[in-house]
């Protein structure tokens, strides 16, 4: 009897970790197969689903319109994670080399935008890229323009939106990797005959390279998804994935076809992680929280 | 009887085993210490102990009382941990303090204890540190004071010297020693380090692989090992087979001659070395045992190559196990 | 080797570029112009406006009163989920560790389709309820994950040592282990209550037709241009996430120093 009650408390805790699981179980895993089971029913004539199994939402996808927009989503997020990159890179492999009280404060600079609503920060480029707005006012007194370059509503618009959104992912996650790295790794090749160039691209970019396929990995999903910029920046003009799913799930009111679109992009992502984690052996993303 | 019995203990984890039948008397106000190489188990015993960990077989007897199963904080004992475990968020009189707060003694009677505990310490004035404010040896007094300051029947000390460097190992050891003969505390000591062991213990219990190899008083362990393995562990015996079997031979007591003498040995000097002010000298014997040999200062005519030979008063063969 | 100068610049340049969208909105706020292309003097009267708009303030008690409860429940659960995990050794263990981050590893998009969906099957009707859950879920790993990270650094000696000095278990909880965690549910559960209060994709399709949070405001009339009140009410908004972050940074800092294992043992 002694027996059973010693460690009580210690064997015990673990009923703490219970509104956890169910929490998780409810609103997380089942939401999510209920996603899966929805992505196989028929879409009713007029509201909601009838249960009947189907794979016509999925065949749906392969139609040329939506092809093209699965086309341009990932053109854009090609595009944009190609900008974070060269952007982001050098800023977070520079920061990692500053002195360490400037360490902190850059860094603290560079987190608060994550937690600053993406949506207010996408704001002020409306303010910037509108007919007549600051950009092309200091362009036209700079005399590089000579009329307005209404920028709000294009396809640039949207890229600067997503890149900027986006970049203190990169630069957080190339930061991390460097910041562990050890620079006397880079000494000791400069040491055994490589050039400056040769180190960095045998040793540095090597070292970094988990941040920065985690830094792309951060940036390259999420800009599908991302419908909001499309929608604030580009006016309804430019039709991404999210924008897609979005528009079926809350105007054509047809479910199981944005369920299914969630599903294709869900599979997607995983195959990104499952990818990241193979070639990097890493469990965690890079720089994540 | 002793204070503290433990009883045939074993304790496996999955399917190792950590300890095997370890059978101990203790005496109240002795310094015990459990000596052997780390990952002997010698830390599991005093967790057993300290009831942070239970065996799965046999009995600790506290006072009289089986409390093999009796949570730690009903146990009239403490322990100093190795790495202090001082609490991060507490000053030094609240870490002290709170043995004493937990039993509700009141409130000056906990300043006044604490207080007689820093001074036994020598920490007087110390009270307002936080723990990341003190130096090593510091917060070493500090988790003795808090331990102390309950006057526990037994006070449980996990390596608390390791983690100093060597010349404060000294100073704080001799304190140590000087507590527990103040206090008249019984204390359990856990080292690896075989001269400590010698130097504060009343006893010492080698131990080996989750055994005990030999209980004994400093002088039995150093000068009687029971087996090959003691008497390597502590003072790196000799070992060498004769006529009588397997005999141990301190270094100190290995003498060495240019010419035979009566009784001695043919063997090879390999080498001449220098360490803490006394000379060793390793040799091969003809069986190929290697014996090596210390002195204070002499043996400098001996060159490696050279046949020498060596010799031991019968009194400082010891037979042991082989 | 020589000291280059161009980190410096290229990582300044960057932080201006950064900053500079959100400095625009904060200077449009003040001015008085109601076009606001052209700066025609200062002024506070749209700030006025915004106190004086039932609509606002009617979203503001609601984003209030969603970020709170779902910082308290993510608080909750992520807290005593990361206390319970540290005993729970098995496989279970990492599938729900898994599942429960999801949230912030999905696009969010597809997390509010998710939500919206399960809910209408499951027969909630939309509204503040459903959002508290929606933002409880995204919380929660932000807690569980601070939490959890301080758990694994503590030394667990000192729970140990607590006990040994005669503390009940429930009383080495109170006086050790929630104490050295305290720091870290504090900054988890400020930034949980910052992403409550910023979120916009979840809401809109979470949220019923009468509840609107003040970003879902912000949102449609963003849409429909740019008006001063949404400067005035983006800056205000802006202002209060810095502080927040800044605040969980330093009670996050507080005592980070402390506590740790002692990685150097010898």
């Amino acid at each position: 009897m002694k027996r059973a009650k010693r460690g009580a408390f210690r064997e015990k805790r673990w009923i703490l970790a219970l509104p956890m699981y169910g929490f998780t179980i409810v609103f997380v895993a089942c939401p999510l197969i209920y996603l899966f089971v929805l992505s196989f029913q028929t879409r009713a004539d007029i509201w909601g689903v009838i249960p009947e199994a189907t794979l016509e939402n999925y065949r749906d996808i392969l139609e040329p319109v939506y092809i093209k927009t699965f086309v341009t989503s990932i053109q854009m997020a090609l595009l944009v994670t190609g900008c974070v990159i060269l952007a982001g890179y050098p800023f977070g492999y520079f920061m990692a080399k500053l002195p360490p009280r400037w360490k902190k404060n850059v860094m603290m600079l560079v987190m608060i935008p994550f937690w600053i609503s993406a949506l207010i920060r996408m704001y002020g480029w409306i303010i910037i890229f509108r007919a007549n707005g600051i950009l092309d006012r200091v362009l036209m007194a700079l005399h590089l323009i000579d009329k307005p370059l209404k920028l709000l509503y294009t396809y640039p618009a949207v890229v600067v939106g997503m890149v900027y959104v986006l970049l203190p992912f990169m630069i957080y996650s190339v930061y991390s990797s460097a910041e562990k790295m050890d620079w006397t790794l880079v000494e000791a090749a400069r040491d055994l005959g490589a050039s400056k160039v040769q180190a960095f691209w045998t040793v540095t970019f090597r070292l970094t390279l988990p941040g920065l396929l985690s830094g792309i990995i951060l940036t390259f999903i999420p800009s599908m998804g991302l419908f909001f910029v499309a929608d604030i920046l580009g006016g309804n003009k430019i039709l991404l994935i999210g924008n897609l799913i979005q528009e079926q799930l809350m105007k054509s009111r047809n479910w199981p076809f944005a369920a299914a679109l969630s599903v294709v992009l869900l599979i997607l992502t995983s195959a990104f992680l499952w990818l990241y984690q193979t070639v990097t052996r890493v469990r965690d993303l890079e720089g994540l929280l | 009887m002793g204070i503290l019995q433990l009883n045939r203990i074993k304790k496996q984890f999955a399917q190792t085993t950590v300890l095997s039948n370890i059978q101990l008397d203790v005496e109240e106000g002795e310094l015990i210490t459990f000596l052997g190489p780390s990952g002997c188990g010698k830390t599991t015993m005093l967790r057993i102990i300290a009831g942070l960990e239970t065996p799965t077989e046999g009995s600790v007897i506290l006072e009289g009382n089986d409390v093999t199963f009796w949570e730690p904080e009903k146990r009239n004992l403490n322990m100093i941990f190795q790495n202090y475990a001082l609490f991060p968020h507490m000053n030094v009189f609240k870490n002290i303090a709170y043995g004493l707060k937990i039993r509700g003694i009141p409130k000056k009677e906990i300043a006044r204890q604490v207080a007689h505990a820093l001074e036994m310490v020598r920490l007087e004035g110390y009270e307002n540190r936080k723990p990341s404010e003190l130096s090593g040896g510091q917060k070493q007094r500090v988790a003795i004071a808090r331990a102390i300051v309950n006057n526990p029947k037994v006070l449980l000390l996990d390596e608390p010297l390791g983690a100093l460097d060597l010349q404060l190992r000294r100073q704080m050891q001799e304190e140590l020693k000087r507590l527990q003969k103040t206090l008249k505390m019984t204390f359990l000591y856990i080292t690896h380090d075989q001269e400590e062991a010698l130097n504060l213990s009343d006893r010492i219990a080698v131990m080996r692989d989750g055994r005990l190899e030999q209980v004994g008083t400093p002088d039995e362990i150093y000068n009687r090992p029971k087996n090959r393995y003691v008497a390597r562990f502590v003072g790196e015996a000799n070992i060498i087979e004769s006529q009588q079997g397997w005999i141990a031979v301190r270094r100190e007591n290995v003498q060495v001659s240019a010419s035979p003498a009566n009784g001695a040995r043919e063997a090879i000097v390999l080498e001449k070395s220098f360490a803490g002010g006394q000379m060793n000298l390793r040799m091969r014997l003809s069986d190929q045992t290697i014996v090596t040999a210390s002195r204070y200062g002499i043996n400098a005519e001996f060159e490696a190559g050279q046949t020498v030979f060596v010799y031991w008063k019968p009194e400082h063969a010891v037979s042991i196990e082989p | 080797m020589k000291k280059s100068k161009i980190p410096s610049i290229y990582i300044t340049i960057l932080l201006i570029l950064m900053y500079l969208p959100m400095v625009f909105i904060m200077v449009y706020s003040l001015n008085e112009n109601k076009l606001s292309t052209s700066w025609t003097g200062f002024s506070l009267k749209w700030y006025k406006m915004l106190w004086e708009d039932e609509n606002l303030l009617e979203g503001l008690k609601n984003s209030l009163i969603l970020g709170g409860l779902s910082c308290l429940g993510a608080a909750v659960i992520g807290t005593a989920g990361a206390l319970g995990m540290q005993k729970i050794q098995n496989r279970s263990k990492r599938v729900v560790e898994y599942l429960s981050t999801l949230p912030i590893m999905v696009p969010e998009i597809i997390l509010g389709m998710v939500f919206m969906t399960f809910f209408s099957l499951i027969g909630l009707k939309l509204g503040m309820l459903t959002l508290v859950i929606a933002h409880t879920a995204f919380c929660v790993p932000y807690l569980f994950l601070q939490v959890k990270a301080r758990l694994v650094g503590m030394d667990p000696s000192l729970e140990e040592a607590a006990r040994d000095l005669g503390a009940g278990p429930f009383r080495v909880f109170w006086d050790i282990t929630l104490p050295l965690i305290a720091p870290a549910i504090c900054s988890g559960a400020i930034l949980a209550f910052a992403m409550s209060l910023d979120d916009v994709v979840i809401s809109i399709f979470v949220t019923g037709a009468v509840t609107n949070t003040l970003p879902m405001i912000i949102y449609t009339q963003m849409k429909l241009g740019v008006t001063p009140e949404i400067n005035a009410l983006c800056t205000v908004m802006l202002g209060v996430t810095l502080l927040l972050v800044l605040i969980s940074n330093w009670v996050g800092n507080l005592s980070g120093r402390d506590g740790r294992r002692r990685s150097q043992k010898k």
